[in-house]
C-alpha cells in the first residue's frame, strides 16, 4: 500500500490527567476500505474517532490523511453520529444541501437539485420537505449520510450510527449502507459495539482492547491504555443476512470475543493478531525489551 | 362495571374540556364573588365608600378615562397613557433582547467571548435595577431615555446569562457536524446556532415581561407625563381605587395578551421546536 494516501494514526497516545486511554498506537487504512471497530465499553473507541475527526488532538503522535496533517473538524471528514447529525430546525432538504450552501459554492437551486439527486437516492424523496423530528430514527439516519455524502468527504465516520435504530430497521440500514459503499467507493470508518454487526458489514476488522500485556509487566503502576489487539481482513459481504448464521461468522465473533473483550485473556503485544497486509505496530524499547522477541 | 378515570381526584384524573373550563372559572368567580361581597357591605355603611368601589363606579370611572377627551389636552388618557407605557415597554423589551441575543450567543459559543464577559454580565445581574434608578434618572434625565434604560438594565443580564445557557445545551454533535460541512465561525453563530435560539429568546421574553413591567410602573411612578404607572400612582393621592382597579385589570390584560401572541408566535414560527426530539 502507497504509504501516504488513506488514513494514518502513527504512534497515537491520548490522556487524560493520568489516564491513558490510548496507549502508542499504530493503524493505517487504506482508501475504499469499510473498516469496522469494535472493543469493549470504555476502551476508547469514542475517543479514537474524535481524534480522527478532531474534535480532540492527540496527547502524542500524528494522524494523517492522504497526506495531509489532521485539524480541527472539516469538510475533509463526514461524520453521522448515533444522534443529534441533523439540524432540527431545518427542513429535510436544507439539511442535505446545508453543506453546499455553507460553502457558498452553488446556488441554492442548485444545492437543492443536488439534494433532491441524493434524497432520491436515500429513497426519502417524498420527506423533502418535513421536519427531521418528523421521520423515524431510520429515516433521520438516512438523512444523516445523505447530509455527509453530498459533501464527497475523503472518508466518512459513522459513531454507531445505527444504535439507537430498532433490530429490524437496524438490518435495513446495514444492507442499505453496504449498497451505498458498493457504489460510491467511499473510506468508510464505522464505530460499534455489536461485533456482529462489524463482522457483517467491515472488509477490516479492527480490536481495540486494554486488555493486552508487554514487558511494561503487569503491576499496579502500570498505567496501560487501549491498543488495536485484533486486526482482521473479512471477505466483501455478501449481500444477504444469511452469513450472520455461518459457522465461520460464529467462529470469528467468538474468537475476537476472546482476543478484545474478556479481561482474563492478555495477549502480549508481539502477539497480537496484525496479519492483515495493512496492519502495523511499532512498539517502545519498554514495551517490548530487546532480546525477549517472540521465540 | 366499565374502566374509567376519576373526573376530579387523583393523579390520574381527565377533568375534560368543560369541566376544564367550569374548573379554570371557578377561582375567578370565587375572587369576583368576595370583592362584590366585601364592597356591598362597605357600601351599606357609606355610599360613598372609595376603597372597594362598587363596579358602577368603576364602570363610570373606566368610561370617563378612556372614552372621554381630556380637556386640557385633547387626549383620551388612557389611550394615551397605554400608547406611552407600551413604546417604553416595548422599546426597552427588544433592545434587551436584541443585546441578550447577540452577547449570549456569542459568550455561548467562543470561550474566549464567555471568558471575557460572563463574570461581568453575572455581576451585572446581581445589581438590583430600582436600586440605580436615580443614577439613571440623574444621568439620562427625566424623559424617555432613563425609563428605557431601567427596562433594558434589568432584563439584558438574564436573557443573556439564558441565551448563554441554551447555546452551550445544544448537543456538541451538531457543532461538529456543522464543521465538516464546511461551517466557518460565523456561519456557525449566524446560521446554525442563532436559528436554534430564537424560540428560546422568545420562551426568555415571555419569562422577563413581568419583570419589564415591574420597572415601567416603578420608573413612572417616580417621573413621568403620562403612562399607565403614572396614572395609578397620580390618583392614588385621591384614593381613586375606581381609577386604580381598572387599570390594573387593563395592565394585567396586556401583559396576558403580550404572553399569548409570544406563545402563538412560538408555535407558529418554529413548529419545529414543539416537536423536537430530546430535551
Amino acid at each position: 500500500m502507497d504509504l501516504e494516501n488513506g488514513l494514518i494514526v502513527e504512534d497515537v497516545y491520548k490522556s487524560y490527567g493520568t489516564k491513558v486511554v490510548l496507549d502508542n498506537l499504530d493503524l493505517r487504512v487504506r482508501n475504499g476500505e469499510f473498516c469496522t471497530l469494535v472493543g469493549p465499553s470504555g476502551c476508547g473507541k469514542s475517543t479514537l474517532l474524535r481524534l480522527i475527526l478532531g474534535e480532540e488532538q492527540p496527547s502524542a503522535g500524528r494522524i494523517s490523511l492522504n497526506g495531509k496533517l489532521l485539524g480541527p473538524p472539516s469538510v475533509q471528514r463526514g461524520i453521522v453520529f448515533q444522534r443529534y447529525s441533523l439540524f432540527p430546525h431545518l427542513s429535510v432538504a436544507d439539511n442535505v444541501s446545508l453543506g453546499l450552501r455553507l460553502g457558498n459554492r452553488v446556488s441554492a437551486k442548485e444545492a437543492r437539485a443536488e439534494a433532491m439527486q441524493y434524497l432520491e437516492r436515500m429513497r426519502l424523496a417524498e420527506h423533502a420537505g418535513k421536519y427531521p423530528h418528523q421521520l423515524s430514527g431510520g429515516m433521520q439516519q438516512r438523512v444523516a449520510i445523505a447530509q455527509s455524502l453530498i459533501m464527497k468527504p475523503e472518508i466518512l465516520l459513522m459513531d454507531e450510527p445505527f444504535g439507537a435504530l430498532d433490530p429490524d430497521t437496524r438490518e435495513d440500514m446495514q444492507l442499505f449502507l453496504l449498497e451505498l459503499w458498493e457504489q460510491e467507493q467511499m473510506t468508510l470508518f464505522f464505530v460499534t459495539h455489536d461485533l456482529g454487526e462489524a463482522a457483517f458489514l467491515g472488509t477490516r476488522l479492527l480490536v481495540l482492547s486494554q486488555y493486552y500485556t508487554d514487558d511494561r509487566g503487569d503491576g499496579d503502576g502500570i498505567n496501560r491504555g487501549a491498543k488495536i489487539v485484533a486486526d482482521h481482513q473479512l471477505p466483501r459481504s455478501p449481500f444477504g443476512t444469511g452469513e450472520k448464521f455461518s459457522q465461520g461468522f460464529g467462529q470469528l465473533i467468538d474468537q475476537i470475543r476472546e482476543e478484545g473483550f474478556d479481561p482474563a485473556y492478555r495477549q502480549h503485544a508481539r502477539d497480537f493478531n496484525l496479519k492483515h497486509p495493512d496492519a502495523f505496530q511499532t512498539l517502545t524499547e519498554m514495551e517490548l525489551r530487546r532480546g525477549r522477541e517472540s521465540p | 362495571m366499565t374502566n374509567s378515570s376519576p373526573r376530579l381526584f387523583g393523579i390520574h384524573a381527565q377533568p375534560g374540556k368543560l369541566l376544564g373550563w367550569a374548573l379554570a372559572a371557578l377561582p375567578f368567580l370565587l375572587a369576583l364573588g368576595l370583592y362584590l361581597w366585601a364592597s356591598d357591605i362597605r357600601h351599606r355603611d357609606n355610599p360613598n365608600d372609595k376603597l372597594l368601589p362598587a363596579p358602577v363606579q368603576m364602570a363610570e370611572a373606566f368610561d370617563r378615562m378612556a372614552f372621554q377627551q381630556d380637556r386640557r389636552t385633547g387626549t383620551y388618557p388612557m389611550a394615551q397613557d397605554t400608547i406611552s407605557s407600551l413604546k417604553r415597554l416595548l422599546t426597552g423589551v427588544t433592545l434587551a433582547a436584541s443585546a441578550g441575543l447577540l452577547l449570549g450567543l456569542n459568550m455561548g459559543l467562543f470561550p474566549g467571548m464567555s471568558a471575557t464577559l460572563s463574570p461581568f454580565v453575572t455581576f451585572l445581574s446581581m445589581i438590583p435595577p430600582l436600586a440605580i434608578l436615580p443614577i439613571l434618572f440623574i444621568s439620562f434625565g427625566v424623559d424617555e431615555l432613563a425609563k428605557v434604560m431601567l427596562i433594558f438594565i434589568g432584563l439584558f443580564p438574564l436573557i443573556t446569562r439564558d441565551i448563554q445557557l441554551a447555546v452551550r445545551k445544544l448537543p456538541g454533535e451538531q457543532i461538529t457536524k456543522a464543521l465538516t460541512l464546511g461551517a466557518s465561525s460565523l456561519a456557525l453563530a449566524y446560521r446554525i446556532v442563532l436559528p436554534q435560539i430564537l424560540p428560546r429568546l422568545i420562551e426568555a421574553v415571555r419569562l422577563s415581561l413581568g419583570a419589564a413591567w415591574l420597572f415601567l410602573i416603578a420608573a413612572e411612578a417616580i417621573a413621568a407625563d403620562d403612562g399607565l404607572g403614572y396614572r395609578i400612582f397620580l390618583v392614588r393621592r385621591y384614593l381613586a381605587m375606581d381609577v386604580i382597579l381598572p387599570y390594573v385589570l387593563w395592565i394585567t390584560l396586556l401583559g396576558y395578551g403580550m404572553d399569548l401572541l409570544l406563545r402563538y408566535l412560538l408555535r407558529w414560527g418554529f413548529p419545529w421546536y414543539a416537536n423536537r426530539e430530546g430535551e
